[in-house]
């Protein structure tokens, strides 16, 4: 309750700042460019390629299906649920392709088919979500087990490869240009979700119910209709995702994508999409997609390992759910020192 | 909440004769769980003979007990309404500490190696603690953070430098295979600590006053209850059970490299959930968390002596949490239609 207020607050002190020069300017956003800058410059100071094409390649095209599924995410976390299953609703989408294209499945049936299981597998978490009522952070995290276990049911310890040249291309970039198919597919679907977040009824229907789920439903605001949409949505592009994925990699397994859900949520908080819901920007969460892949190129790059690079990320989602808050901390210590002080003198 | 209605119902079911029995039984968790245990196991057995001889069961007794101390400590977690997503990470940390301590240590002694591991946990479950409490951010967010910290701290700690049996003395592994009274000496220790936790968590004020937090935070502010100070102490003993788990895990495993104990914080809340712990805290009890993992982990080897492939497991695993988390809500919402009917008739008479 005392969350929802300060959130409350905090929305309308930013909306009272909107349109006041300097004051406006002040908010998450604009730290993240300033990070993503601050990354840049570290990276191209001790790595002279590092702003080159082809390394911003190679960042979009490590980033781009992580950063896809961020995309839903940042709408139901919005709406105050949370989805834990998209990585292996992924893996589920990846060894369906794999088995079919085992079995001799022409590639574009089998690709519709994993978008109808990842469809399926949302619509499953949203049945059990909005029909009857379960807290999304427990059904999601049976259901993150369930989906991986059935693609380890469906491919076994099998790893499918061989999948047609064509396919191969995904991989490359696009053209002569230097730019990631995924990190392509990526923006444009940010921009896709930018609008339908901001510009939309649908979209400020989100926030409402993130704010006040009793509000927003006595509001005339379809509350379980539109959270089990978004379940099937996120279903829909872990799928793709997960397709993505499969032919960049080349080869599918049950393991595909285990444990990308952290990544996916890191950088959903790291976007300034507060967990409580209610409040986020989609540009925040592109730039907190670049700011990760800058950030893991520029620290491969200098030969720091990939323990130290998960420290530093499980540091920035701690530090972004932390700033936040800081000022509400401060208050709070400073009170306690005063009251420290009071019953020193007494 | 739920813990309230549930009092006030199993009073109100003996009042009302019409209730099922069947449903009466349910409502005790424990019982429940117990039943379909007896059930998976009577029926595997059937299936496959060996399924019930004395080794075979000695092995259900003594795989689960990492997982019980862990979803023991996430249970007093849940239960204040938050949650621990670091156990796995800090099982595999305390794993390779208590390793590390022996590689230079050779002679210390068994109870040493057990607190050191406890030492390790518990100070993990302090900076835990003390972000969720006192600087009041959510759990989930904090500890998914922390979960990645660990973990890495961990495997920069490794540097890829196996810990093998050759620097575990035989006393410590002993630990992890031997039996004393027929029962493995891992399955004593978590009896024990469950145990002990249970009782307090039924006796103690303290601990009462985590149920309290869990069904309601804002009245248990508003009751006087230390809320910060009660939550922290729930993550350190959650960080110290999970750093005696790792130490346990070494000396089953007697390897340990920088992957030990990935994905256990999974595990430990789906026992607690399967054992009856409501996810939204205030209510469930320590018996029923254990029971949950033990059940786990039966149907894990029951699939396999059935003959099933292993792939199932984890499906199976999902589909049963789902599954406890959907009977939990019905049993809410029938409570709450019973209760509303008993009180119009009260009203009526």
């Amino acid at each position: 309750m005392e969350d929802t207020e300060t959130v409350l607050e905090k929305d309308a002190a930013i909306d009272l700042g909107g349109g006041r020069g300097l004051v406006s300017l002040v908010r998450w956003e604009s730290g993240l460019v300033i990070l993503l800058i601050a990354c840049i410059i570290c990276g191209t100071l001790s790595f002279k390629y590092f702003f080159t094409p082809q390394t911003i390649f190679f960042s979009g095209l490590d980033i781009g299906e992580i950063a896809m599924m961020a995309l839903p995410m940042t709408f139901i976390i919005i709406t105050g649920e949370i989805d834990l299953s998209v990585a292996s609703m992924l893996g589920l989408s990846a060894s369906t392709l794999g088995y079919l294209f085992l079995h001799g499945w022409n590639i574009w049936p089998a690709m519709i088919v994993c978008m109808v299981v990842g469809a399926v597998a949302g619509a499953f978490n949203g049945i059990l979500i909005t029909r009857f009522g379960l807290p999304s952070i427990a059904v999601t995290i049976g259901t993150l087990s369930l989906y991986r276990g059935l693609a380890s049911i469906i491919l076994g310890t099998n790893t499918a490869v061989g999948f047609p040249l064509s396919t191969l291309k995904l991989s490359l970039p696009i053209g002569k240009s230097e730019i990631a198919y995924d990190f392509a597919i990526f923006i444009v679907m940010a921009i896709v979700f930018a609008v339908v977040l901001h510009l939309t009824s649908f979209g400020r229907s989100l926030y409402a119910i993130g704010l006040q789920k009793e509000t927003a439903f006595f509001s005339g605001i379809r509350v379980n209709q539109i959270k089990f949409r978004l379940y099937v949505l996120s279903g829909l592009v872990c799928a793709f995702a997960g397709i993505l994925y499969t032919y960049q990699e080349a080869s599918a397994n049950n393991v595909t994508g285990l444990g990308l859900e952290l990544n996916v949520v890191a950088i959903v908080l790291l976007g300034g999409v507060s967990i409580f819901g209610g409040r986020g920007t989609i540009i925040g969460v592109v730039l907190a997609a670049c700011i990760m892949a800058a950030l893991t190129t520029w620290l491969t790059d200098i030969d720091v390992s990939g323990e130290v690079q998960s420290i530093i990320i499980g540091g920035l989602l701690l530090l972004s759910v932390l700033v936040p808050n800081a000022r509400d901390g401060f208050v709070r210590i400073r009170a306690l020192f005063k009251r420290r002080k009071v019953g020193a003198s007494l | 909440m739920s813990q309230h209605l549930d009092e006030a119902l199993s009073g109100a079911a003996t009042a009302n004769p019409k209730t099922p029995f069947i449903l009466k039984l349910v409502r005790f968790r424990e019982f429940a769980i117990l039943l379909a245990l007896v059930l998976v196991f009577v029926g595997t057995s059937l299936k496959n003979t060996s399924f019930a001889s004395t080794s075979s069961i000695q092995g259900l007794l003594s795989g689960p007990a990492v997982i019980i101390l862990i979803a023991v400590g996430e249970t007093l977690v849940i239960i204040t309404r938050n949650v621990d997503l670091t156990v796995g990470s800090v099982v595999g940390l305390s794993a390779y500490l208590v390793g590390d301590v022996y590689v230079h240590y050779p002679h210390t002694p068994v109870l040493v190696a057990l607190l050191v591991g406890i030492a390790v946990g518990a100070a993990c479950g302090l900076v835990t603690g003390t972000i969720v409490a006192y600087a009041r951010v959510p759990s989930l967010a904090v500890t998914l953070g922390l979960l990645y910290i660990i973990r890495g701290l961990d495997a920069v700690i490794v540097n890829a430098v196996q810990i093998n049996a050759t620097s575990l003395p035989a006393g410590f592994i002993g630990v992890g295979a031997n039996n004393f009274i027929g029962i493995p000496i891992m399955m004593w220790i978590a009896i024990i600590v469950v145990a002990v936790v249970g009782y307090a968590m039924r006796n103690f004020r303290a601990t009462r006053e985590m149920y309290a937090i869990g069904s309601n935070p804002e009245a248990a502010l508003l009751a006087g209850i230390p809320v910060q100070r009660r939550i922290f102490s729930a993550f350190v003993v959650s960080g110290a059970l999970a750093g005696l788990a790792g130490a346990l895990w070494l000396a089953e495993f007697a390897t340990v490299g920088s992957t030990a104990g990935t994905g256990y914080e999974l595990d430990a809340v789906a026992a607690a959930v399967v054992g009856g712990v409501a996810i939204f805290g205030g209510s469930g009890t320590i018996l029923g968390a254990a029971l949950g993992a033990l059940f786990l982990n039966t149907i894990n080897q029951a699939l396999v002596a059935g003959g099933v492939s292993s792939f199932w497991d984890q499906a199976v695993a999902g589909l049963l949490l789902v599954l406890a988390i959907a009977l939990d809500r019905y049993l809410v919402v029938r409570s709450e239609r019973i209760l509303r009917v008993e009180g119009r008739d009260r009203g009526r008479h």
